[in-house]
């Protein structure tokens, strides 16, 4: 009696056993390369953050395959991002990679990505090329094509008559790519275009320069640090009351309002969301980012939770089997989710065509900062590069 | 450039040079007279700035954020001196730019860890917070201004210390001649260790200066160890004097060179500089050994 009883459970444990196993299926490896160290960490941990909470809807799984994600850093340096790169998809073996926030890592590290047949999804960076000639039918982007948010400001800034706009921004591809955009819808009449160097502390010399120049606006893209220290010392020189100060994303936004304070109310922004944006998945989103990690969300954990969801709902559309390339790239191109932006779809070279807001620092009830959503500018902005990509078939 | 214009700008200039000597100081001094290269002395800077900001956040005062960020930066240098570099007087110079260079990730880590990723709010006191009108209808902010008046005063104070103390001469005579001035009965060790937490305190000061104007956040301290030894480099490793002067050609040669200059020059003047002052006076402007 006692004996059988004992094989008994040992059966039971044994059928237990194999129908999981039966059950469990191969994980699904997601390989988030991003900003994870360094001053600019902070934007990492926003892009990941809401990808691992857009995750959680589904208890982490997708298309019935548990997923496991691997985290590397690429310390905003292309070198090392090519590394990280090259382990996951060599030893890691991930399926399809996401997460670089800076232009220069993604473009150093996107031809092995796609040379080795995997997919990428970009949360974030959006450099000109690959929405163009480059464009690749495994290379999707969530966040935006860079010139995008600048597009939206120019539109707004001719509308509303101003003259002698003051343009500055780091000398590099994307300081450029910004340029190019707000002059694409505000005219190529700036009174001012100043590049400066990459990583600049003091801009006391520039900001002399333009008060002595009277511009009606300033037009800046600082992101990160840069942003911090260029809003401190506008601020301090005491234009911030005479010379309104207009922004694109990652410059003035939760992950550097707490630095900047008090100095930044006033400010505008262009960008693709604001915490106030009025849609379901948007205050859902709020309300859980917030309970989950005691912040406010920033815009790029907006585009870490749309990319999260993007990858989700595309993965469930293929049941799982995303070696089945074709089915899974078509499933990519029609995806069906609720984005936190309400309007987004990808357009014919993979990057969105989504709408554009003004919004402006202020505090919120709380006394907290927050960026307060001031009025729709720009409807269903596709970029400027989409006639370039000839999308192989 | 309009005169007022002129004026503003060579302001901003010698402001910035200020600034530079404070780090500076610390740095020549500890190279010249320890022969230690110290990568990390970014990271009291660093150390500063922090310290004042979460005394400025706790209450409210920065005067008690001066009080309290100088000497624990100072703190701070004394202990890593004592637990780690004073081993590495003896050693090469690679092993020193390796120990300190692992001392950098250690700082950032340790920074992380406590205070998180986000930069961390640091404004300047309400009272200098604004712009102040100058003669000639000059606006200059006021708390720059408040940088300019500290990084004198300190200038000054160094001078005195190091020219007409006691003290002085003894850091004169380790800059100058090592074995020498040990074997005249000055104990090295004690000057080393005051030496190296005096330049601690002369980081921290600066960084806690440059919070408020600049992004109080983990590396912080990276982009600036490479302007002081930029500076330290031109006025000649050991060399308080040196090491003013440098900073002023720096401060006004970078500011009038991003103002005049197009971009991918303006921010090469500080390198361009250098090397033209290195080819005439290999050894900078105020060369102290030999």
């Amino acid at each position: 009696m006692k004996h059988s009883f004992r094989i008994a459970v040992l059966a039971g444990v044994a059928a237990t056993f194999a129908a999981s196993a039966a059950r469990a299926q191969t994980p699904l490896k997601i390989g988030f390369v991003s900003s994870m160290s360094g001053p600019e960490g902070v934007i990492g941990r926003d892009l990941l953050d809401a990808f691992n909470l857009a995750l959680k809807d589904k208890n982490n799984t997708m298309g019935g395959r548990p997923v496991q994600v691997v985290v590397g850093d690429d310390q905003v340096k292309p070198d090392v991002g090519r590394a990280v790169v090259d382990k996951m998809i060599d030893s890691d073996k991930v399926d399809l990679l996401t997460g670089i926030n800076f232009s220069n890592v993604l473009l150093a590290v996107i031809k092995p990505i796609l040379d080795s047949g995997k997919f990428y999804i970009s949360p974030n960076a959006g450099p000109s090329q690959l929405a163009g000639k480059q464009c690749n039918p495994h290379l999707f982007s969530v966040g935006f094509q860079n010139d995008n948010n600048f597009e939206g400001l120019g539109k707004y800034m001719k509308e509303k008559g101003f003259k002698k706009i003051y343009f500055m921004a780091p000398n590099y591809p994307a300081g450029k790519d910004m340029l190019t955009g707000f002059k694409r819808y505000f005219g190529d009449a700036m009174q001012a275009e100043v590049f400066t160097a990459m990583g600049q502390l003091d801009y006391s010399a520039e900001i002399a320069q333009l008060r002595a120049a009277k511009p009606d606006a300033v037009v800046m893209f600082y992101p990160g640090g840069m942003g911090i220290n260029f809003t401190k010392q506008y601020a301090q020189a005491g234009l911030m009351k005479d010379i309104p100060l207009y922004t694109g994303p990652g410059t003035v936004d939760q992950t550097t309002l707490g630095a900047i304070g008090d100095a930044a109310i006033g400010m505008y922004t262009g960008a693709m969301w604001s915490e106030f944006l009025d849609n379901p998945a948007s205050k859902k989103f709020d309300a859980d980012f917030e309970a989950a990690y005691k912040r406010i969300p920033s815009q790029y954990a907006a585009q870490g939770y749309d990319t999260g969801h993007v990858i989700q709902a595309a993965v469930d559309a293929v049941g799982g089997k995303i070696d089945d390339k074709a089915a899974f790239q078509k499933a990519l191109e029609n995806v069906k989710f609720d984005s936190v932006r309400g309007n987004f779809k990808f357009n014919t070279n993979h990057f969105p065509i989504q709408d554009y807001y003004l919004v402006q620092v202020e505090k919120d009830a709380k006394g907290r900062l927050v960026s307060a959503l001031k009025q729709k500018i720009m409807s269903n902005l596709a970029d400027a590069y989409v006639g370039d990509c000839q999308m192989p078939k | 450039m309009s005169p007022s214009l002129f004026v503003e700008q060579s302001l901003n200039g010698v402001q910035l040079g200020v600034m530079l000597f404070l780090m500076a100081a610390g740095l020549t001094l500890v190279f010249g007279i320890m022969n230690l290269i110290n990568l990390a002395h970014g990271s009291l800077y660093m150390a500063g700035a922090f310290f004042a900001a979460t005394v400025f956040q706790l209450t409210d005062s920065f005067t008690l954020a001066v009080l309290v960020a100088v000497p624990a930066s100072a703190l701070v240098g004394a202990f890593v001196e004592w637990a780690v570099l004073r081993r590495f007087y003896q050693r090469s110079h690679l092993d020193q730019v390796l120990v300190t260079f692992g001392l950098i990730l250690v700082f950032n880590d340790v920074v992380r860890m406590i205070w998180g990723v986000v930069p961390v709010p640091l404004s300047p006191p309400d009272a200098l917070s604004g712009p102040v009108h100058l003669f000639g209808g000059v606006e200059y902010p006021a708390f720059r201004l408040a940088i300019l008046a500290v990084g004198a005063l300190v200038a000054l104070g160094l001078y005195i210390v190091v020219s007409h103390t006691r003290v002085g001469m003894w850091i004169r005579a380790g800059a100058s001649d090592r074995p020498m001035a040990s074997a005249l009965g000055v104990d090295v060790e004690l000057v080393f260790s005051l030496v190296f937490s005096a330049g601690a305190a002369l980081a921290g000061l600066a960084g806690l200066m440059a919070g408020p104007i600049t992004a109080v956040q983990v590396g912080m301290g990276e982009p600036i160890l490479i302007l002081a030894l930029v500076v330290t480099v031109i006025g000649g490793i050991g060399s308080i004097r040196g090491a003013f002067v440098a900073a002023l050609i720096i401060g006004i040669g970078d500011t009038f060179g991003r103002v005049l200059l197009p971009p991918a020059l303006g921010s090469m003047v500080i390198f361009m500089l250098m090397a033209a002052i290195l080819a005439w006076r290999p050894k900078g402007l105020f060369p102290v050994h030999g």
